[in-house]
């Protein structure tokens, strides 16, 4: 990896140094499909710049840090530029000082690949509405995180107010491979359900999206309880024939029972950042199933 | 938009449901399934609950491919709870060893990371049936066994055989499943067969393979498995071609030269003696994988992808193939003599275990084929395929004519070649194009640069094996990426008549191995002033 470092530079010094390294390393063609724009804080950029560079392994990207510093400091632009062996695109790390802060857009917009999508991602705090962000807005696709806010069931249910397409939560992705055992569990033909309820730890921003998501499709009232843990712990649903339950206590091994049949073990892992990153770039298009259960979160809990 | 979220009745669903009982994640069982939304395109599909049966578990093919790829499909979550998998071989063994065997396979050859909890949810499904094929015994156990496993594992009496044995196993075991009634489900249940190739080595072994099979399975069972098929880049080709409106104008006699198809391995034939010798490079790969890769290049626009709009496309187009009139002079076959390869020496195919010295299999093949159709007329496609070449390479090459009128002097484009668009489908999977660029500096020359593109591997480092795909649209029963038996006798019939002019002419040319081939395949080529690309 070759790294290399600009202290009070512009976007264009900034562009003109990438073209240079990329010249030097002999690799002058760009196949990268993507710009990723991370917004976060020195504390979280080690994290995020790290899940962003393996996602970056089944999406080449160029990866775009945006580092909010000290406001009160004179304005100043920091870069630094990271290409070659353990990254598959480009990493920049931006840091922004002074007024500079709240006009991070005219920095980044810039140095976006040009006309290929753009993916904006807040891994700790997002803004009230991410799409009229000024980074927001360049973007076609805003994930935010409501794990990160606090608490997280709010977060999870203010999202229907500021929702534009392209707009998703990592809460959400999260749910991926409960919905899916889910899904696969009502390929077999299920009775009627009657009413379910989720359990997770306290404060799980996933929880009341699952319960929105089945309570929406199923057309039931689900309900959400708290558990000891970690995380999802179980998933029930009432038939007339009897319980559907997915419970999992450990985070890692889940069991599936249902009526008339013998319980099953179902590998249902927690999956790192980088995983749940690396399926929202898979599909850059609108997710109406998140929206649709987003908007029935915000009408629940309202009631 | 209200009105599509509103979920079906329950009712409907419930019979709905029942209907589609337990199919994979089709269309049918996404319309019944009230959890299940076209435009949810995060729930991957998953397979319905099922057993796969799998004979000849310590081959090759089982522990290197299937045993994996098996093991990453539910690491991926696309198996369903309570998938089983009940191995069949000619062992005293209890199912914990065929586990033993599996969690080494997967230890050794996994794709994904290995996860204690992924293995428990696979091993608690492993059986094993000891027997012989012959033995009516043991199918009878099988049949009960499987029966037992419905019980205890809720797979509903769906049953895929995986026949990873040699064809000349498959009568016997073939008529075992009829004679056992597992060949036929129960209403609402599916039983599959899948084979290997090859499939056949004529066209008349290939009729009477077919007739074993489907005097006992339908067609619409049979899943013929060209692992070549699974792969992204070969998938990647309809994307390239039907998505885009850059390259489908050109794709055509208007503006392409030539296609060339090729398979270059720099292995030998290994332990495969056997197998080998007899059947030949060109009944070993022309005859599946370069023909079905053609029919992929050359076919027109299917009219969506399900199975049977694509088949027909590809069967439409191998329909078109024509062979040259002359086949001495647009064939070429040739049978590696000792060299060096790679920096190591090697045995030449005639000094390797188990092959007799008055052999006259080929171990090199290169053909000229036409295809008569309005898109095609008088482009030819050369496909080769060889044995202990200079390396390990499989592409597909679309040779563009030159400009028709180039406005610079004779010098300045001397270097200047053919454009061209390759599809590499091995190992470095992705897409290059060739084009003629101008040299930085005063003069006015302009030479050929190569640029690459290659869609990111997946996080694992390596994308999804061919066989995680195949296995998964057997388990949905989604056939469109297996050849029907009509692409199959298609193909024999364009191969036949170049095996038998082939048999006639004696021993092949040798070339040295670690080289690019025979002199008669360049000399094949010369004699239509073209070049193989240098690989």
């Amino acid at each position: 990896m070759t790294s290399f470092m600009l202290t009070d530079t512009t976007a264009s010094k900034i562009s003109s140094q990438l073209t240079h390294l990329r010249h030097q390393l002999g690799s002058p063609a760009v196949g990268m499909v993507l710009t990723l724009v991370v917004v976060c804080d020195e504390g979280s950029q080690y994290d995020a710049v790290r899940a962003a560079t393996e996602a970056a392994r089944e999406h080449p990207s160029r990866i775009l840090v945006v580092i909010t510093r000290d406001e009160t400091e004179p304005n100043r632009l920091d870069a630094e530029l990271r290409v070659g062996e353990s990254t598959p695109g480009e990493v920049i790390l931006l840091r922004l000082y002074g007024e500079l802060t709240r006009h991070a857009d005219s920095v980044v917009s810039p140095l976006l690949l040009t006309d290929t999508p753009v993916v904006a991602w807040w891994p700790k705090e997002s803004p009230e509405v991410p799409a009229e962000d000024p980074v927001g807005a360049l973007a076609q696709r805003r994930i935010v995180d409501a794990r990160a806010a606090t608490p997280s069931v709010r977060a999870i249910a203010s999202r229907a107010r500021s929702y534009v397409p392209g707009d998703t939560d990592l809460a959400w992705t999260r749910l991926t491979p409960w919905r899916s055992l889910l899904a696969a569990a009502f390929d077999q033909p299920v009775g009627k359900v009657r009413k379910g309820v989720v359990e997770a730890s306290p404060d799980h921003s996933s929880a009341p999206l699952l319960a929105a998501w089945l309570g929406e499709r199923l057309g039931v009232p689900v309900k959400v309880a708290e558990s000891g843990g970690p995380g999802l712990t179980t998933v029930k649903l009432t038939t007339a024939e009897g319980d559907i339950v997915i419970t999992r206590s450990d985070a890692r091994l889940a069991t599936l029972s249902r009526p008339g049949q013998p319980d099953r073990q179902v590998a249902l892992t927690r999956r790192p950042t980088a995983e749940l990153l690396a399926e929202e770039l898979r599909r850059l298009d609108p997710d109406e199933v998140y929206e649709a259960a987003v908007r029935r979160v915000a009408r629940t809990s309202k009631s | 938009m209200a009105e599509q979220e509103q979920p079906t009745r329950p009712e409907e669903t419930v019979a709905a449901a029942s209907a589609a009982a337990v199919t994979g994640t089709t269309e049918e069982v996404v319309a019944a399934n009230p959890l299940r939304d076209p435009r949810d395109k995060r729930l991957p599909r998953v397979a319905g609950p099922c057993v796969l049966v799998l004979f000849g578990v310590t081959g090759d093919l089982a522990r290197k491919k299937l045993l994996p790829a098996i093991y990453d499909l539910a690491n991926r979550g696309l198996l369903p709870p309570g998938f089983s998998l009940v191995g069949f071989a000619r062992r005293d063994w209890a199912d914990q060893d065929f586990a033993k065997l599996t969690y080494d396979a997967v230890k050794q050859h996994a794709r994904t990371p290995f996860r204690e909890e992924v293995w428990r949810q696979l091993s608690e499904g492993i059986f094993f049936c000891p027997g012989e094929f012959t033995d009516d015994g043991a199918f009878d156990a099988l049949a009960m066994m499987l029966k037992e496993i419905d019980e205890t594992r809720g797979t509903g009496g769906n049953y895929g055989f995986y026949l990873s044995v040699p064809p000349r196993f498959f009568p016997v075991v073939v008529e075992q499943l009829k004679r056992t009634d597992l060949a036929h489900g129960p209403a609402g249940a599916w039983r599959r067969v899948v084979i290997e190739k090859p499939f056949g080595h004529d066209l008349k072994s290939a009729h009477e393979l077919n007739a074993i099979t489907s005097a006992v399975f339908p067609e619409s069972s049979v899943f013929r498995i060209d692992h070549y098929l699974g792969k992204e880049t070969v998938q990647n080709v309809m994307a390239l071609r039907f998505a885009n409106n850059l390259f489908e104008p050109i794709w055509n006699r208007g503006y392409v030269d030539h296609v060339q198809i090729t398979m270059a391995e720099d292995i030998g034939i290994g332990g495969r003696a056997g197998y080998y010798d007899g059947i030949g490079a060109a009944r070993d790969v022309i005859q599946n994988h370069l023909l079905q890769l053609l029919a992929l290049v050359a076919m027109e626009d299917p009219t969506s992808f399900d199975a049977d709009s694509l088949r027909r496309e590809k069967e439409k187009v191998l329909k078109a193939v024509q062979l040259p009139q002359d086949l001495s002079l647009s064939t070429a076959r040739g049978r590696y003599a000792a060299g060096w390869q790679g920096g190591e020496p090697v045995v030449g195919y005639t000094e390797e275990e188990g092959i007799p010295a008055d052999s006259i299999t080929e171990t090199y093949a290169a053909i000229k084929l036409e295809i008569a159709n309005r898109r095609w007329a008088g482009v030819p496609f050369y496909l080769r395929t060889g044995k202990r070449l200079g390396r390990r390479t499989t592409e597909v090459a679309v040779v563009f004519q030159k400009a028709p009128h180039l406005p610079f002097s004779k010098d300045d484009t001397e270097i200047l070649g053919h454009n061209a668009l390759v599809i590499r489908v091995q190992p470095d999977e992705g897409i290059t194009v060739r084009f003629g660029s101008k040299v930085p500096g005063t003069a006015m020359e302009v030479r050929d640069v190569s640029m690459d593109f290659a869609y990111g591997e997946s996080f694992m480092e390596s994308s999804p094996e061919a066989y995680e795909r195949l296995l998964l649209d057997v388990l949905i029963g989604d056939p469109p990426l297996f050849p029907h038996q009509r692409e199959v006798e298609l193909s024999w019939k364009i191969l036949d008549p170049i095996e038998e002019f082939w048999a006639s002419q004696g021993p092949p040319e040798d070339y040295p191995a670690g080289s690019w081939g025979p002199a008669s395949a360049d000399e094949m080529m010369a004699r239509d002033g073209r070049v193989w690309r240098r690989l």
